[in-house]
């Protein structure tokens, strides 16, 4: 049988410098997979490549066993796959409301004509969506912000309207890209329950995420990346245990130290 | 937030009470004039105010209406009216095919290409003389709906039929502009407008939805170049001319590019000011540029967003 998300052999140069090469891993219905990594080791590159923003110079994406490396994002919308981003992307002169609504845009779209005269038709799509993403504002704690401009809310709360957003598409597969950073401990250990619910609903989640205690705690697996390679993977006990991890993140001197106490 | 039933409110009210602080005939024509502005401000609203896209060559749209309006019935032997609704769609089909390679362009180069397609349909138009007399401009027939409203007892003279007739194509543009803000394709192009990446992933064709957008609006466009035509009786490859797209684009963002209300006052004063200044003819062109600046640098959202702003700052 097929994985859900396949990715092989994936990687990218930007003008000669290599900023990700030979990345593989997949994922499951209900998996959590973590990318960790230092700072600019690609992680979010790579999830630029996986969700079609970037177009990858070597390897492929599956979903499903089908190919979709770099269709266009709204393309895997379609099949199923949608994001959050690490610096914000958020419909700024919209309503907290609408920025959810439009989450939704794949289920309330119809003949344009509609929308021009506001037929019945459309009025009852619209509805619908709205009903919805208000059942999702709830979710994320957002609810009683939905009339506010979403410019006037708080970081934290923009990055959980972001997964709001994604969520409305209903996707199979979802890309987290530092959903808890800029959070305090409280809005984490909530954005960490989120996550694990949409997961046990059977999505396989993709996460990039620097608060390791959050990584360690809710992984299934974790890939871990440097200089743009995957230098380890496994489930977080085996990578957190693994030399080449430590020094990726500490240097060797810590290592030597680590060893020697 | 836009409230499409005071939007409306207002709007019809100012067409039905303005008459009545009318002192002469004269002032129909002006009326009639801001409304065919309002409508052509409305439809750049949805492309500039609501997509974020940019056009520097709307008046190519209003020149192949209003020259439908002339060539259709004398080369055709079709009446005016059902012209006017051919050069829509004539338009709107222009547009789809243009609008597919120059909306892949964003910011200048975008306005650019806009440009030279407004440069080009003028120039057409102005050139073209065999089709189209040339720059001499060419008469336009009678639509005929004012003898039609005679014959049933409604004696209105030319000017006033005029400016009840843009009056109402113009409310139902606000209408339909208005429905569209507050729908899945509208609340797209807002999203794009906000944010490119972030509507794609959510499954928005932002080209497509640009594509819309732009089609809708050349549609607008058209129809107030024949409406423009058609009460003029006359019509110059002028009304395709660049300076007439940049006009409409000076009274959207003065009025504040999201707004239809803000669509009507930006046409209102910019159309308004050169009848009032007519010492100042010879300086129209300065002063569009000076409105412009000021309102880039004092009020980017435009005029009624920036009141109303000011005005809800001091009520807190």
């Amino acid at each position: 049988m097929s994985k859900l998300l396949e990715i092989e052999g994936l990687g990218i140069t930007f003008g000669g410098l290599k900023a990700v090469q030979d990345v593989g891993f997949s994922a499951q219905p209900g998996e959590i997979v973590s990318v960790i990594g230092p700072n600019g080791a690609g992680k979010t590159t790579l999830f630029n490549m996986i969700s079609g923003i970037y177009r990858p110079s070597t390897g492929s994406v599956k979903l499903d066993g089908e190919v979709v490396t770099a269709l266009d994002p709204y393309l895997l919308a379609r099949r199923g796959l949608s994001r959050t981003f690490q610096n914000l992307q958020i419909f700024q002169t919209m309503s907290v409301l609408e920025n959810a609504i439009s989450g939704f845009h794949l289920q309330e779209r119809g003949p344009i004509l509609a929308d021009l005269l506001h037929l019945p038709s459309m009025r009852r799509r619209a509805a619908a969506a709205k009903a919805e993403a208000r059942g999702l504002l709830d979710r994320v704690r957002l609810g009683n912000a939905a009339e506010k401009e979403a410019s006037s809310l708080s970081y934290g709360a923009l990055k959980r309207l972001e997964i709001a957003r994604a969520l409305a598409l209903k996707p199979r597969v979802l890309l987290l890209d530092e959903p808890a950073a800029g959070c305090n401990a409280v809005e984490t250990e909530e954005i960490d329950h989120l996550i694990a619910e949409v997961a046990a609903s059977g999505v396989a989640i993709l996460l990039v995420e620097h608060d390791m205690k959050m990584v360690m705690r809710i992984s299934n697996h974790i890939v871990v990346l440097d200089h743009g390679e995957k230098i380890a993977e496994g489930d977080p006990a085996t990578v957190s245990r693994n030399p080449k991890v430590i020094e990726a993140y500490l240097g060797t001197d810590a290592q030597e130290e680590a060893t020697h106490a | 937030m836009i409230n499409k039933r005071l939007t409306l409110l207002i709007l019809a009210v100012i067409l039905i009470a303005s008459p009545f602080f009318f002192p002469s005939n004269f002032y129909y024509r002006i009326g009639s004039l801001i409304f065919v502005n309002g409508l052509a401000v409305t439809g750049l609203v949805i492309l500039i105010g609501y997509a974020g896209q940019i056009s520097l060559g709307h008046a190519g749209f209003a020149g192949i209406g209003g020259y439908s309006c002339a060539l259709l019935p004398v080369h055709l032997g079709l009446h005016p009216g059902p012209a006017a609704i051919v050069g829509a769609l004539l338009s709107g089909g222009i547009a789809w095919l243009v609008g597919r390679p120059i909306l892949r362009l964003k910011g200048h180069y975008l306005a650019i290409a806009t440009l030279g397609f407004g440069i080009l349909v003028a120039m057409v138009l102005a050139n073209e003389a065999w089709l189209t007399r040339g720059p001499d401009g060419i008469d336009v027939p009678d639509l005929g709906l004012n003898d039609l409203l005679e014959l049933v007892g409604i004696d209105l003279t030319n000017s006033q039929f005029w400016y009840w007739f843009s009056g109402l194509v113009f409310l139902v543009g606000a209408w339909i502009a208005l429905n569209l803000y507050d729908s899945p394709t509208g609340r797209a192009l807002r999203a794009l407008h906000g944010s490119e990446i972030a509507a794609r992933t959510v499954g928005i064709d932002v080209a497509r939805a640009k594509l819309q957008a732009f089609v809708i609006s050349a549609i607008y466009a058209s129809l107030a170049g024949s409406l423009l035509a058609l009460q003029n009786q006359f019509i110059t490859p002028d009304v395709a001319g660049f300076m007439h797209s940049i006009e409409w684009v000076t009274m959207a963002v003065l009025g504040g590019a999201a707004s239809v209300l803000g669509a009507f006052f930006g046409a209102a004063i910019l159309t308004t000011l050169p009848q009032v200044l007519t010492v100042f003819q010879e300086y129209e062109q300065i002063l569009l540029g000076l409105v412009m600046m000021l309102c880039m640098i004092f009020m980017r959202e435009g005029l009624l967003p920036s009141i109303l702003r000011a005005v809800r700052g001091r009520e807190k």
